[in-house]
């Protein structure tokens, strides 16, 4: 049954991709969903088994790289942190499934389509369920090449192609970091498997290597290492820049890798690797600080952002920020729990979004929205419900995890978590903002779109209303629920699959701080929510004015263009490196250099050479008596010194080179 | 006898035929001549060799060397009448069709 967890998407896969046309449109749609929902169940039994009866599993399937110290087996090993994530991806899976059978109806490529989402579901099981870095590596490159392939979906689009070229790269700078960490890893450690590296990490607490030629400690080299290939896949800044533009998938595509799967795989390594980061605070430090900054910076640019799913996908990029500070301050627990909320949150967000746009024929900027509350009562209900849960609106689920990273990074005893209780306060007021920004543009107010759109707009089929439903009551029931189990004090839940040093144990702190640091995330909250109905209800015009004064359009522009991250590295890094592609790489070294030196050059000088010494030949008789007296003395000459030692050949010869080279 | 002087004349005529090749640019027959004069020359050598070393086979090659120059010239004032028949000229600056 574990294995079936794994495979049974795979399987999916396989067969809607390879016999999608003689299965049909429904065939495929029925094989893909029914792997991926059984799959759903499995993991709910394993979940059990594994989280609530703890007993985890460990199996090991078979050898596949064997040679000297390195083996890396085929391993699967099941405990709470990954039965936990296997609800989260196979649920959302199985929903996003569920909602592409109605979503993707009229669609041409089902098959492909399915094939492809089974696909990724398949890579995201094998990467959360691996036992050594190396199969964590198949899924974690694997879940690149789906997002490739979801992205990619309508291939005809040149922006789609652009996006997932864009998500492949930048993900891949990230992953190629993560290889040099394993492969430090495995130079440290000489063993892969997660628990030997990680029952030995405590070893090398201070022990320095050379990295570069310098000396450097190693846990934090390759701590930071892991961290760079999260911050890839999970979008912190710096590599953020791809996963606003993937949203040119399909909605469903983004939910699935955008919401709650692919992006918490950086996450989910950094969840896994928390017995190597403990060890080293600088790297603790790192990871807080750009996760913070991460959280605001994606927040205050999803607050002018018009695109309906790009606003969604920041505010992604701003909770993958808090979960990543969570893990800076050494919380994961908290930064699992965050994971598994936000999946259930952000995953109805987006698919209500999908609703929207579905209703208005693939509309989706939000200034052509408005008043869609009577038009589309469900999805209203559904988006504010995912809102409300996302700005962490007491008693909903984002509020246990999200209000407990900000009261866990305040009682932090490292000044870093101080840096980061602010900057997430900050960007709890932005969240929301923008979320009631979202709600009021779309769903309140006077309607912009045309009057042929709105009239054949219908709420979400019952196929959609399904997930939507599970998901929505997910999104208010599951923080309350698991929140003793997964954060509360003493649990025992998550055994050993997470790891703190003892020094940095901060849950209990948390609860005797301030009254008021805790009544702050939710103030603001409330009044930011207040202040983005109030400001796009009474003060159009006021932030009018804002935006067309000098100030207000510098400060507009900067930020509606996502603090020109692109175009600064469009400017000055891609340009750069093309055109040393161009110039260096290719025109002067593989079409100059080696060229002169190589193949094109040798033949040229042989030639000219030859030229030259045809030319000896004029055709004169004179000339040519002349040639052979002159080489008759020149014989003669040469074969009458006597130098013992030296063949008097080698004299003829370099006679002979002197001479052609005073021709040539 | 003075071995130096007969050498130095014998050389000297050698030489002159040489210059007479390759610093002449008009008449093929002095060219001819010339490989005479050198022939000519070489056999003066020898002779002066064979008295010298008092060894009679310097006078037999010598001998030999008469019959190779009297064919030689015969065979190149043959070819040199077929030059004319073809080109009209025995000029050797025209003799360059062939170049490399």
């Amino acid at each position: 049954m574990y294995l079936l967890i794994v495979l049974l998407p795979a399987i999916g896969s396989f067969i809607s991709g390879f016999f999608g046309r003689y299965l049909g449109k429904q065939g495929s749609m029925i094989v893909t969903t029914g792997s991926v929902l059984f799959s759903c169940i499995f993991s709910f039994i394993a979940f059990y088994e594994v989280g609530l009866a703890h007993s985890p599993v460990y199996i090991e399937l078979m050898s596949w790289i064997n040679s000297g110290f390195l083996n890396v087996n085929w391993g699967f090993q099941f405990d709470s942190l990954t039965v936990t994530m296997l609800i989260v991806v196979t649920v959302v899976s199985t929903l996003v499934h569920i909602y592409s059978i109605e979503y993707m109806y009229h669609d041409p490529h089902i098959p492909r389509f399915f094939s492809y989402l089974s696909l990724f579901t398949f890579f995201m099981l094998v990467l959360v369920t691996s036992n050594n870095f190396v199969q964590l590596f198949v899924g974690w490159e694997g879940v690149g090449v789906s997002s490739y392939l979801l992205i990619n979906f309508w291939f005809t689009r040149i922006q789609a192609n652009k996006s997932a070229m864009k998500a492949m790269i930048v993900n891949r700078v990230g992953d190629f970091a993560l290889s040099l960490g394993i492969i430090g890893i495995y130079y440290i450690f000489k063993s892969l498997d997660f628990s030997t590296v990680f029952a030995l990490s405590y070893l090398f607490y201070q022990k320095s290597f050379l990295f570069f030629n310098l000396e450097f400690d190693v846990i934090t080299i390759i701590g930071i290492l892991l961290f760079i290939g999260a911050v890839g896949k999970s979008a912190q800044i710096g590599l953020h820049t791809w996963l606003p533009d993937a949203m040119e998938g399909p909605t469903p595509v983004s939910a699935l890798i955008h919401a709650a799967t692919m992006v918490t795989a950086g996450v989910f390594l950094l969840l896994r690797s928390s017995p190597l980061l403990e060890y080293s605070s600088m790297t603790l430090f790192i990871i807080t600080v750009i996760g913070s900054l991460t959280a605001f910076l994606a927040a205050t640019t999803g607050v002018v952002q018009n695109d309906l799913k790009r606003v969604i996908a920041y505010s992604t990029c701003s909770q993958l920020g808090y979960m990543v500070f969570a893990c800076g301050i050494s919380c994961y627990s908290v930064s699992m729990f965050h994971l598994m909320n936000h999946a259930f949150f952000k995953a109805l967000l987006f698919l209500s979004a999908g609703s929207v746009i579905h209703a208005l024929s693939d509309e989706q900027d939000m200034r052509k929205m408005g008043g869609l509350a009577k038009v589309l009562p469900f999805t209203y209900t559904m988006i504010l419900i995912g809102s409300l849960s996302l700005m962490g609106v007491p008693f909903l689920t984002g509020f246990y995890s999200k209000d407990v990273i900000l009261e866990l990074a305040y009682s932090s005893y490292h000044i870093h978590g101080n840096f980061a209780h602010w900057l997430g306060t900050i960007s709890a007021f932005f969240t929301s903002f923008y979320s009631f920004r979202l709600i009021y543009l779309t769903f309140y107010g006077t309607n912009n779109s045309y009057r042929s759109i709105v009239e054949h707009a219908h709420d979400a089929p019952v196929i959609m209303i399904i997930p939507l439903s599970i998901l929505c009551i997910g999104s208010i029931f599951v923080g309350y629920f698991t929140k003793d189990m997964m954060i509360g004090l003493g649990t025992d839940f998550w055994g050993n699959s997470l790891f703190t040093l003892p020094k940095n144990l901060i849950l209990v702190e948390s609860e005797f701080i301030p009254y008021y640091i805790k009544l702050i995330p939710v103030i603001f909250s409330i009044v930011g929510a207040l202040l983005a109905t109030l400001v796009y209800k009474y003060m159009s015009r006021g932030t009018y004015k804002f935006t067309s004064s000098p100030v207000g359009r510098i400060i507009y522009t900067h930020i509606n263009r996502k603090w020109n991250f692109d175009i600064i590295y469009n400017e000055f890094i891609v340009k750069y490196i093309l055109s040393f592609g161009y110039r260096i790489s290719f025109k002067l070294f593989d079409r100059g250099f080696i060229e002169v030196i190589g193949p094109t050059g040798i033949v040229n000088s042989v030639k000219k050479v030859a030229r030259t010494l045809s030319r000896v030949q004029s055709g004169m008789i004179y000339h040519y008596t002349f040639v052979f007296f002159i080489g008759v003395v020149l014989l003669s000459l040469v074969s009458s010194i006597d130098i013992t030692y030296i063949n008097p050949e080698y004299y003829i010869i370099l006679v002979v080179i002197l001479i052609l080279n005073s021709i040539l | 006898m003075n071995l130096i002087s007969y050498i130095t004349l014998s050389t000297s005529i050698f030489i002159i035929g040489i210059w007479g090749i390759f610093l002449n640019r008009k008449n093929i027959i002095i060219m001819l001549m010339s490989i005479e004069l050198m022939l000519l020359s070489i056999n003066l050598n020898f002779i002066i060799f064979s008295i010298y070393l008092d060894d009679i086979v310097g006078q037999v090659f010598s001998l030999f060397i008469l019959t190779v120059a009297a064919a030689e010239s015969a065979i190149g004032l043959a070819i040199l009448t077929v030059l004319y028949n073809v080109r009209g000229t025995v000029a050797v600056e025209f003799i360059n069709l062939m170049k490399g």
